[in-house]
């Protein structure tokens, strides 16, 4: 087993030198390289809607991405939030047959996000158990809900407005999904990284006991990140419902994973208690940004899958593998 | 506990007859003998992919890459045996539980020596191995044609009456048991994922055991490719997907817990063939089999539930590793 080394340092790195030396800088590295390589290789990739539409490759799974950080952080993970994305575009689908319109659907989607959520937390909190075996459970409920609704129908038909949420465009070839994401990605950071909730999710995720003893309601925050992340997969399923506009129960299979792996590139600990939105929002990048280059040189969406999973295990392994080095030197 | 533990496999087992008996009210035929075998041997596989996963979680571990190391290893031989024909089965199946193992093997020295969390390592090796499906195979299938006879035929032969395939599925159950209940192999796995830190004053090399574990995932996953692909007569990237969650929940229903240290051969085979039962009964009591995810969902939620309250919040949160590793 490895042991823990922490030593406290005489001096603290500038903030300069620890900035430059960051898992967020590493990222940025990584996009710009990726970026450059893009560019090289394909003649279509350097095109102002080219990259508008890379974009769409990762807003959806980002947006959820922003707040899973914040539940991975505090310790919790939510392997559910596909499936929530697969029962909120259904219920969506039933509104608009029951004849609602786009601002009713929207509610609809939004308020079954929620609630979906609501209940992972209501079992993890209320009833103690564990996070992963709860989602894994009602991954399959929820989707299970989707599949018996739709069994191997599709709905289709949704109105015209609908379309713009994932199909319309702000200004030029700035996507209302991408303004979105970023307008989300601030309030994020601004709640991850500036507010005292923020400072409690991280509390929470270093030594739940000890954030109890301190006055932190553990289990409440717990609860609302249940509910924040449910509610951003309605989000999702918004965007998604709109910009395919249809719904089949086999809708955003996967995602779980993918915005998992989003999480983790972008630096936050598997094990809770840190991680940075910056980095979420750039691992989010970087993922459109391989998986929209491979695309453009006619590579098979499976093999993509194989460089997203390599530049997770690499990303996570090489700074190990680097501090074992540099203790070998010093030693 | 011990006695807690097997509790928990009575009351499955009376929960598992009497869904049986439940649907042999209306249909009688469900509850013959020859009919449960058959149901056995529809989900032998399921039984022994959760026996290997079974092991990992015992060890804190989880396994989430199993069904792409099946399609993997499942398209591999099955590519082995449309080019070369003439290669006796039985070399087959080991060259399965070779390269599945190998591929565990892969998992758990992550795991081991770079001390990286199973669930990040494994969510990166499901999608590696099922992209490098795609790239052996390039995409194409392998079917019923271009596999020999006695590839497809293996499995299906009978000898005392059950398939070549359910005996697989009972060797293998009773492997695990011996395994798990008489060696020292099986006492650390138990003894890392109760109480690491006591295992490795106990002098268990604790990452070395969890990598054990991944092999023996790894050789169980490779041993159903080819049990699947020569089952459905099929190998093609899409094999098994989605079916690493089934195996982790065919282990939560049986009581094995998430937490790690907790849960026995019994409960896991248990927890499969509940799953099993549920899937058999739904075409004959006339449910449509689009309802069979949500009865699972429900089951998992269910069981979890009721496991909590067996162990009275035991249990550590699996990403959290103990608090001296």
């Amino acid at each position: 087993m490895t042991t823990i080394d922490r030593h406290i340092p005489d001096r603290l790195d500038s903030p300069l030198r620890s900035a430059l030396f960051s898992w967020e800088a590493l990222l940025v590295l990584v996009a710009v390289a990726i970026f450059i390589v893009n560019s090289l290789a394909s003649p279509y990739f350097l095109n102002a809607w080219s990259i508008s539409d890379l974009t769409f490759n990762f807003v959806e799974k980002g947006l959820i991405a922003l707040a899973m950080a914040l539940l991975i952080i505090a310790g919790e993970i939510d392997l559910s939030v596909a499936a929530i994305i697969a029962l909120a575009s259904t219920a969506m689908g039933m509104a608009m047959q029951a004849g609602l319109d786009t601002p009713g659907l929207v509610i609809v989607g939004l308020a079954v996000g929620l609630a979906c959520g609501a209940f992972n937390g209501l079992l993890v909190t209320r009833l103690g158990l564990p996070s992963i075996v709860v989602t894994i459970g009602t991954m399959s409920l929820f989707r299970g809900i989707a599949f018996i609704v739709l069994g191997d129908e599709a709905y289709r038909g949704y109105p015209q407005s609908f379309a713009y949420f994932g199909q319309g465009y702000v200004w030029w070839v700035v996507s209302f999904e991408i303004v979105l994401f970023a307008v989300m990605a601030v309030v994020f950071w601004f709640l991850l990284h500036r507010t005292v909730f923020g400072r409690t999710v991280f509390t929470i995720g270093n030594n739940p006991v000890a954030a109890a003893f301190s006055g932190i309601r553990v289990e409440r925050v717990k609860f609302i990140l249940f509910c924040l992340t449910g509610l951003m997969a309605g989000v999702a399923s918004v965007l998604l419902t709109s910009r395919l506009g249809s719904t089949r129960p086999s809708i955003a299979q996967g995602y779980e994973l993918e915005v998992i792996t989003m999480v983790v590139l972008g630096g936050v600990s598997i094990l809770g208690g840190s991680g940075s939105i910056v980095g979420v929002v750039l691992a989010a990048v970087i993922m459109g940004l391989v998986t929209f280059g491979l695309g453009l040189l006619n590579v098979p969406g499976i093999v993509m899958s194989i460089a997203i999973g390599m530049l997770l295990i690499t990303v996570i392994a090489l700074p190990i593998l680097w501090q074992r080095l540099k203790k070998a030197r010093t030693v | 506990m011990k006695s807690l533990a097997k509790h928990r496999e009575v009351w499955l087992a009376a929960a598992i007859a009497l869904l049986v008996m439940l649907v042999a009210v209306r249909f009688p035929g469900f509850a013959r003998p020859d009919n449960l075998l058959t149901v056995f041997n529809d989900y032998s596989i399921l039984v022994i992919l959760a026996l290997g996963q079974m092991a990992v979680i015992l060890t804190r571990s989880i396994d989430l890459s199993m069904a792409s190391n099946l399609a993997f290893t499942g398209m591999v031989v099955a590519m082995t045996n449309a080019a070369f024909p003439g290669l006796p089965v039985p070399l087959l199946i080991v060259q399965a539980m070779a390269i599945g193992a190998a591929l565990g093997a892969f998992n758990g020295a992550l795991v081991w020596k770079l001390a990286i969390p199973p669930i990040v390592v494994t969510l990166g090796t499901l999608t590696i191995f099922r992209g490098a499906t795609f790239v052996v195979s390039g995409g194409a299938w392998v079917n019923a044609d271009a596999m020999s006879p006695a590839f497809i035929s293996l499995q299906r032969a009978e000898v005392l009456g059950l398939p070549v395939l359910s005996w697989i599925a009972i060797i293998t159950i009773a492997a695990f048991f011996v395994l798990m209940t008489r060696t020292s192999l099986g006492r650390s796995i138990y003894a890392a994922g109760v109480n690491p830190t006591a295992s490795v004053y106990a002098g268990i090399d604790v990452g070395r055991t969890k990598f054990l574990a991944f092999c023996l995932s790894g050789m169980v996953a490779g041993l159903c490719g080819y049990l699947w692909v020569s089952r459905y007569v099929i190998a093609s990237t899409e094999v098994a997907n989605g079916y690493e969650l089934q195996i982790v929940a065919a282990c939560v229903i049986g009581g094995v817990s998430i937490a790690g240290g907790v849960g026995s051969v019994g409960g896991a085979v248990l927890g499969a063939l509940f799953l099993g039962v549920i899937g058999s009964a739904l075409p004959v009591i006339n449910v449509s089999p689009f309802w069979q995810l949500a009865i699972s969902g429900g089951a998992i939620i269910l069981a979890v539930v009721l496991n909590a309250r067996g162990e009275k919040n035991k249990g550590r949160i699996i990403l959290k590793k103990a608090a001296t590793a």
